[in-house]
Parts: C-alpha cells; sequence; structure tokens
C-alpha cells in the first residue's frame, strides 16, 4: 500500500476514480468473458462516446464558471441538421460543411452568451430556452425527416487512421501515435523532477517515477495494441483523435493560461475576481460560446457516425454530460472542476453503459444503475468533505490536467518550520456553520 | 461551586485531527453577569462557544458542563436551546425574505388548529420588540430593516426562547458606534432582569466599559479570570492576558517622509446604483502624497466604501461626474483593469465575500490580481507563482505550513496578509485599504500596520478606511470625514481627535 502512494503521490483514496474505472473494466472483462476489452468493443466505445466526452469538456468549463448548459443537446441536432442539408442541397464539399457547423455553433454561443453575460439572466434559463428553441429549428429546417451526408462527413465520426508506411501487421499511425504518448510520459516526469530539483523539493526514491511511468507506459502500450490489431481497415477511431486534442487543448487553456484561471475565479468568488480586475461578463461569455462551438461538433461528429442527421438526434445529451463534470469532482456551486476529471467521469459511464449493453442488461436497467452510480460518486465525494477530509474526487483530478508534474512537487514540498497550533485550530473554527 | 454560579464549564478539551483546539479550559459564569471571553482569532473561543451550545455534542469532547447546578449533557443546539441557553452568531441567522416576527417564531410557530395563530405571534413580537427597544411594523420584512436592528431581532428571537444564559458572538463586529451603544445598553438592561451574557468581543473598550469578569483565552488554554471593577481592569491588561506580554504601544513607531501630491480626485459625484436620484458621493475633493497614510473617517453608511469602489474603475455605483489626476494628468479609469493598470489598488471591507475565491490557495491568490507578470507567452509559469507567494509569506511572515495551503484555513489575520499580498504584488502608487484590520486580532493588527507604513515609506500613497477612530487616529498623517456621501473636513494629524472626528463625522459642513 505504501508503494502504491509514493507511485501516486500522497493519498491513494485520491485515485478512487481512476480506480474505480479500472475496476469496471476488470469486472465486465470478467463478466463478460472477456468481450470488453477486445479491438473491435474499445473501438465502438470510443466511437459511441467521443460526442458526449467532447460535451463534457464545454460542459465542465460552463459549470466551473457557475453555470449550466441545457441546450447542448438541441444545438447538436440543429447543427447537424443543417449541415446535412447544405452539403445535400447546396453540394458544398464535406470540409466546408465542418466549417460550416462550427461558424453557426459560434453564432449560436454568441447568442446565448449574450443573454447569460451581459444581460444577466440565469443560464439554467437561456439554455432550457434554447433546448427548445435549437430543437423546434432542427424539426422546422428538416421538416422532421432524416438527411444522409456524404461519405466524406462520415469519416468525422466513424474513420479510422489510415494505413501508410510498411506493412507491419500493425496500423503504423495508431503505433505512432502510442508511442509519442509514451515519450512524452517520459518526458513530463523527467522535467517535472528537473523542476522539483530546481525549487529545492524533497525528490522521492529514483524507483517511484519508474514505477508510475513504467505503468502508465504499460497501459498506453496495451491500448495501442489493441487499437492497431483491430479487424482489417480499422485503427485509433477518428473522434478518439479529434477528443484527445480537444483534452489537451482544453486541459492546457484551463490549467495554464490567464484565461483558465479566470474562469476559475469567476465561479469561486465573482465578485472577488472583478474587483481583481477580472472581466467576469468576458469569461461567461466566452464560457457559454465554447460550449455552443463544442455542441456543433459533437453533433456534426454523431452525424457522421449514424450518418444522417436526425429530428431526435442529441436527446438527452445534456445531461449525460453533466452527469459526466459532477462525476468527475466539479462542485455544483461553481469554481471546482477539471477537464480530465470530466473526461474520467465520462469514461465511467461510458464503460457502465457498454458493459451493461455486453450482459445483455435492458436500456432500464442501465438507467437506473447509471442514476444510482451518480448519486453514489457525489455522495460520497460530499461525504468526504463534510468530514473535513479533502474531496477524493477534487484532489484526484487536480493532480491531472497538465500541471500533474509542478503540482505534485509543490504538494510533497518540505513544510516551512511547523507554526504554532493556533493555525490549525483556526481552521477548524474558520468552519463556520 | 456556590449558588450564584449559573454555568462552570471545567476542564473541557475538544480535539480535532491533528489539533487540540482546547485544552483544560474551564470558566465559570455568574448568574446575572456579563461575562466577556477574550482572545486572539484562533484562540478557542468560538470552540468552546459551540461545545457549550451542543453544536459539538456531549462525547465529541472531554471535560464537563454544569449549567444552574446541574450536570448537562447536550447533544444539539436545540437541546441547549431547551435548556436556556441561545447562542447568537456572529452572522445573523435571519432570514432576509420574511417578516420579523417570522423570523422570530421560525421553527417554533404557535399554532391553532394546525394553523398558525397570527394573532398571537404579531401581539408577542410586539412585546418582545418592546423589550430590545424596535419599534417596527412586525410584518416588516428583516431586509428592510438595518444591521443594528436584525441583532435586536435576534436578540427578541432569544428572548422569546425563554433565554437564561444568551451568548453573543462579536455583537457589535458590524454595527456603527450608535447602534453598537444602543447594543450594550440593552444588554445591561437584560443583566439586570437576572438574564446572563456570555459575550465575544474584539472591542475592548466595550468590554471595559460592560463586562463584569472576563476569562482570557490563549492558544486554546483559559489562562485567567479578571473581575472587572475588583481588580480595575483596563484595555492594556486585557491586552497583557490576551498576547501574553505586554504591547507598549499599538502602533509601530513612524515618522513619515512625505513627498508631493500625486493622486488627486476632484469634484466626484456618483449615484446609488439602483435607486436613481441618490448620490452617494457628493462633489468629493480629496487628494494624496507621496508616503502619506489618509485617514477616511465616517460612520457606517456614510459613502466611504462608496468612494472608495467608485475611485476603483467605477466598480460602484452611477459615475456621474468628477475627475482623477495622477501625477498632474487627468486620467479616466472606466474599468477594475483600467485602475490597477493606472496603479490603483483596493483591498475590500469584506474579506470573506468580497475580497478572496475562498476556494483557492494562498499562491494562487497571491497573483492573482496580476497574472500577466509571470505570464510567458501563454502560460501561467506555476514555478514563478510558487516563488512569488514564498516570498510574500516570508516577508509578511504569514502563519501558514505551506503557500499550497488553502486560504479559508487561514486566521482572519493571515487571510488579510495574503490580501495585502495580492496588492503588493501589482505594485501600485495608491492602496486604498478598506477597514483593513476587521475581523483580525490585536498582535497581527499591529503587523498589518507595520506592513501599511512599510508601503508608504516606499514613496506609495495609502488611504485607509476605518470604523475605529483610534486606528485612524494612530495611523493617519491625515483624515477627512465623511458624512452622507460628503467630505466635510481635512484634519492633519495634530488637529484630529476622537471628539474633532466624531463631530465632523455626525455634521454637516455647516456647523463643522
Amino acid at each position: 500500500m505504501n508503494s502504491l502512494k509514493q507511485i501516486f503521490g500522497g493519498n491513494t483514496r485520491q485515485f478512487g476514480m481512476i480506480f474505480a474505472l479500472v475496476a469496471l473494466v476488470v469486472f465486465f472483462q470478467w463478466r463478460t468473458g472477456g468481450k470488453t476489452l477486445t479491438s473491435g468493443n474499445l473501438m465502438n466505445l470510443f466511437n459511441g462516446n467521443s460526442y458526449i466526452l467532447i460535451l463534457a469538456i464545454g460542459m465542465v468549463l460552463v459549470i466551473i464558471a457557475g453555470h449550466i448548459d441545457l441546450s447542448v443537446g438541441s444545438i447538436a441536432a440543429f447543427v447537424g441538421i443543417v449541415v446535412a442539408i447544405a452539403m445535400r442541397d447546396w453540394g458544398i464539399p464535406w470540409y466546408l460543411g465542418v466549417l460550416l457547423g462550427l461558424a453557426l455553433g459560434a453564432i449560436i454561443g454568441i447568442w446565448q452568451g449574450f443573454w447569460v453575460a451581459y444581460v444577466g439572466i440565469p443560464a439554467f434559463i437561456v439554455t432550457l430556452a434554447g433546448m427548445l428553441l435549437f430543437r423546434g429549428a432542427n424539426q422546422a429546417v428538416g421538416d422532421s425527416n432524416t438527411v444522409p451526408v456524404p461519405e466524406g462527413f462520415q469519416y468525422l465520426g466513424a474513420g479510422y487512421l489510415p494505413e501508410i508506411g510498411p506493412n507491419t501487421g500493425y496500423n503504423n499511425l495508431t503505433l505512432l501515435i502510442g508511442f509519442a504518448l509514451v515519450a512524452f510520459v517520459i518526458y513530463n516526469e523527467v522535467r517535472g523532477r528537473r523542476k522539483a530539483q530546481k525549487i529545492g523539493t524533497e525528490l522521492p526514491p529514483t524507483w517511484v517515477p519508474v514505477a508510475k511511468v513504467a505503468l502508465l507506459s504499460a497501459v498506453i502500450l496495451y491500448a495501442t495494441y489493441m487499437f492497431a490489431t483491430g479487424r482489417p481497415g480499422t485503427s485509433f477511431p477518428v473522434p478518439g483523435i479529434i477528443l484527445g486534442l480537444l483534452v489537451i487543448i482544453y486541459a492546457f487553456i484551463s490549467n495554464k493560461t490567464i484565461l483558465g484561471r479566470h474562469v476559475y475565479a469567476v465561479g469561486g468568488n465573482r465578485h472577488a475576481a472583478e474587483l481583481s480586475g477580472v472581466q467576469s461578463k468576458r469569461v461567461n461569455f466566452l464560457v457559454m460560446m465554447n460550449m455552443s462551438i463544442l455542441a456543433a461538433l459533437a453533433g456534426m461528429i454523431f452525424v457522421g457516425r449514424s450518418t444522417a442527421s436526425g429530428p431526435f438526434d442529441g436527446t438527452g445529451w445534456e445531461l449525460d454530460a453533466i452527469a459526466a463534470v459532477f462525476i468527475g469532482g466539479a462542485a455544483v456551486t461553481g469554481g471546482v472542476g477539471t477537464v480530465v476529471g470530466s473526461i474520467i467521469g465520462g469514461l465511467v459511464m461510458a464503460v457502465l453503459n457498454n458493459g451493461l449493453q455486453l450482459l445483455g442488461a435492458g436500456a432500464d436497467d442501465t438507467q437506473i444503475i447509471k442514476g444510482l452510480v451518480l448519486l453514489v460518486a457525489v455522495a460520497f465525494d460530499v461525504y468526504n468533505k463534510s468530514q473535513g477530509k479533502p474531496s477524493i474526487i477534487g484532489l484526484l483530478t487536480r493532480n491531472f490536467g497538465g500541471g500533474g508534474g509542478s503540482r505534485k512537487a509543490e504538494s510533497s514540498a518540505p513544510q516551512p518550520a511547523p507554526t504554532e497550533q493556533a493555525v490549525g485550530t483556526k481552521e477548524v473554527i474558520s468552519h463556520d456553520v | 461551586m456556590n449558588n450564584h454560579t449559573i454555568l462552570e464549564m471545567r476542564s473541557i478539551t475538544k480535539e480535532f485531527p491533528g489539533v487540540k483546539a482546547l485544552s483544560d479550559v474551564s470558566i465559570e459564569v455568574r448568574a446575572g453577569e456579563i461575562h466577556a471571553i477574550c482572545g486572539e482569532n484562533g484562540a478557542g473561543k468560538s470552540t468552546l462557544m459551540k461545545v457549550l451550545s451542543g453544536l459539538y455534542p456531549y462525547g465529541d469532547y472531554s471535560g464537563q458542563i454544569f449549567f444552574q447546578g446541574e450536570e448537562v449533557q447536550f447533544k444539539d443546539i436545540r437541546s441547549s436551546e431547551a435548556a436556556g441557553i441561545v447562542i447568537i452568531h456572529q452572522e445573523l441567522a435571519l432570514i432576509p425574505e420574511l417578516s420579523i416576527a417570522e423570523n422570530i417564531f421560525l421553527g417554533n410557530e404557535p399554532t391553532r388548529f394546525g394553523v398558525i395563530d397570527w394573532d398571537f405571534v404579531n401581539r408577542t413580537t410586539l412585546e418582545l420588540m418592546a423589550r430590545v427597544g424596535l419599534s417596527e411594523d412586525p410584518t416588516t420584512r428583516v431586509k428592510d430593516i438595518g444591521v443594528g436592528k436584525q441583532q435586536l431581532v435576534e436578540i427578541a428571537k432569544a428572548l422569546n426562547k425563554s433565554v437564561k444564559l444568551l451568548i453573543l458572538d462579536e455583537p457589535t463586529a458590524a454595527l456603527n458606534e450608535s447602534d453598537s451603544q444602543h447594543l450594550l445598553d440593552l444588554m445591561s438592561g437584560l443583566r439586570s432582569k437576572g438574564i446572563s451574557c456570555i459575550m465575544i468581543s474584539h472591542k475592548l473598550n466595550e468590554i471595559e466599559q460592560i463586562a463584569d469578569s472576563i476569562t482570557i483565552i490563549r492558544d486554546g488554554k483559559s489562562i485567567e479570570t479578571l473581575h472587572v471593577k475588583e481588580d480595575g481592569v483596563d484595555e492594556d491588561r486585557i491586552i497583557r492576558g490576551m498576547v501574553g506580554r505586554s504591547l507598549e504601544s499599538r502602533f509601530p513607531d513612524h515618522t513619515p517622509t512625505i513627498g508631493e501630491t500625486f493622486f488627486e480626485v476632484r469634484n466626484w459625484t456618483v449615484g446609488h446604483p439602483t435607486v436613481s436620484d441618490r448620490l452617494v458621493c457628493k462633489n468629493e475633493s480629496f487628494h494624496v502624497r507621496r508616503g502619506e497614510i489618509v485617514g477616511f473617517a465616517g460612520l457606517m453608511g456614510a459613502g466611504r466604501t462608496e468612494l472608495a469602489r467608485s475611485v476603483f474603475g467605477r466598480s460602484y455605483g452611477n459615475f456621474k461626474s468628477g475627475q482623477i489626476f495622477i501625477n498632474g494628468k487627468e486620467v479616466t479609469l472606466r474599468s477594475v483593469p483600467q485602475a490597477i493598470n493606472a496603479g490603483l489598488a483596493y483591498v475590500t471591507e469584506d474579506r470573506k465575500s468580497l475580497g478572496l475565491n475562498l476556494l483557492d490557495d494562498i499562491k494562487t491568490t497571491t497573483v492573482s490580481a496580476d497574472l500577466r507578470r509571470i505570464t510567458h507567452g501563454l502560460v501561467v509559469d506555476k514555478d514563478e507563482e510558487f516563488r512569488v507567494a514564498e516570498e510574500y509569506r516570508k516577508s509578511l511572515r504569514t502563519k501558514t505550513p505551506s503557500v499550497n495551503e488553502g486560504v479559508a484555513k487561514l486566521s482572519g489575520g493571515n487571510q488579510q496578509k495574503v490580501v495585502l499580498a495580492k496588492w503588493m504584488f501589482t505594485d501600485p502608487d495608491l492602496l486604498i485599504l478598506d477597514e483593513p484590520t476587521r475581523g483580525i486580532d490585536v498582535g497581527a493588527k499591529y503587523e498589518i500596520y507595520g506592513i501599511i507604513q512599510k508601503l508608504a515609506d516606499q514613496g506609495k500613497g495609502v488611504i485607509v478606511i476605518s470604523s475605529e477612530l483610534p486606528e485612524l487616529l494612530g495611523l493617519s498623517d491625515r483624515i477627512y470625514t465623511i458624512f452622507e456621501g460628503a467630505i466635510t473636513g481635512e484634519l492633519t494629524r495634530e488637529e484630529a481627535n476622537q471628539e474633532s472626528l466624531m463631530k465632523l463625522m455626525t455634521a454637516s459642513r455647516k456647523s463643522a
């Protein structure tokens, strides 16, 4: 147990969520007799959930800033139908269709952001209105019909990395990505260690980072192997790549940039943020607008995967995305949450969904179980907070999101001479009822 | 234990994981007395009161509590209230949208045949309000009366529960002088009717004025109990007990080096944010010199904060007219970022709701007002953030195990140091400090004063807004007085004293 703690830095319980994810995978692998960890199923898992995970990325920022967005499913559907019709009737090529969809998402985002940020209407109301509005718009534009999309566009939602280079028996591009990731993991660890050395913090013994890197690399390589050896013509799915890129970009923004800081500041205490020079209206506008753009993207990926846009696309997506974000450790009151945490939350839901399907559970049972998981995950976190212990999910996810290296270094920083007990006492007392 | 003792807490020890908040604390309150509990922030006063009120139930602490001669074991607030112990918290527990009567009877509404008996409620409310000196309509909503009156409603609510021992936590912290006085008079009135009071307060002059005995708590231990009359206790004696040493002076020695005027506001007029024809700043003009500490005195509601915040990038109210000159050049500051860029900094009076993001840790707070300085390209440099925060932690002597600690865990004084660090990091020319020592204990106050003086010595201008006249008198090189949104006077250090200030703070320009 102690070694585990050292590998993961600090408290093993911080890793509850990842542990839950791993446990779920192992459980289903066992119960389904090995059907879970197969190339085909993993690809399915990614393809079938990437759009929810993309929504979760935008949603977590919205929720950190202290808002909510109920309209994402309807926006996705509306953008999907407009793009599908534009490609069918105007004959525009698929890449222009994608651009059109993103632009439309931006325009919708400006509309919603305007009401939330500059008029000051609660996002719940604005996006509830949007949910009705854009669902109606989808059905009005598409006449409640299903509109097919061309093949190029389908690549977006159902495509795989192409086969290039020498015939190695594996998909070369997938291999490349896997190796690049492993290289990055090693680089990051070395860099983090160097930095920690520079600040002069105490470093854990060498075997700890080695074990950590080995473990992570093993997982990545295993996944790479799975994706690279699927049935011919398949490899790492395109939606997975889009998702991966978005996670990197948004984890970077939320964790490393001024804008990211400002989102957390506005959600944590809007007045204090404003008096520190944060333009909270602009921040609110941007997170709402960003959400709509990502919803547009998610809608197009879904349309690409299902080869056509229909009147009921995206129903209930907002709730799946919101659930992922809260399982991933965000706070209802804002100010807390991470991109990577939300992705993990989304994956937990996805694996549950997938595993239960493989087991032949009906939609009814699946819903019941998902509902309970959401409740239990958040209740567990709330209970821990009320006990004065750190929020497990919060801590877990704070250690991620790109800042892993420096964060960990800091938390193990030598504690300056323990100040008098009074400090500790204050902590307890300031816990006002 | 004699007959006159109403409450005795014997050897109370309360531990939190890793911390002993109270160790072997004993306190004895006589019937019909006002008993003050003094101690620095974090000394354990509030914890002790939480033990007494049952918030930390029996079994959660060790030690015994005797109330009216019998041992009691409260398991929650309800059971302590049933015994006649009522606690009134610093943050009032009233519901703003409900009426005075509804608040007073909240949780114990009298019913007749299952329906609330409003006649009885209103009649009783009137009686209770008369006892505390309130003459409002019982159906007035609580949000429509001032803080001072809300405090009285709380007491009326306690009286309705036939209170025998009333606990007041910082009762006058948010009140102005006259409301405070009224409250203190009321407490004496209750005392003469046989109701005992425990009062926690940082305002030593009030304690000296009203308390019969004082228990001093330091670092979770009860140090001593003083009897005000018998022992001839004065403020200095209390301070000595609280800090364990005598503070020669409550202000560090300081010789100002004052330069030329660099900041000037002329004819500043600002309207109320929601009431269109009301003015919160009426044609106000003032200036600040380099290296000068300028005090702003005024009663609560006089418009001090409104003035400061409207100057600070128009972050309050409707700007009507007026000019700001920095180094002789007129500037227009329309937003907070513009104000910060122009070299202004504003430390709010309300740390928790306006000054801090309580979810943040010390290091992110320290750099939050000037993130650009530690940003390279797009990336906020976290190493530099850590380094900067460490620097300020050391130079301001913030008491914390590490700058990774959350600001919510710090005491008031240390929180204030973090807020000061945040603004010092923006390297301002003019710091506006609104109630910089509110809710801060004596020792930390002394340190904050030292920081303020050091900032002035660096050639910065400092504006200090404060409700505590001794603080303004001890700190300022020059003091403006404000009354009802207008500047009514300007006094030099030599001219200023409590009386001259008070006169200008309460009267209009004519009589000054």
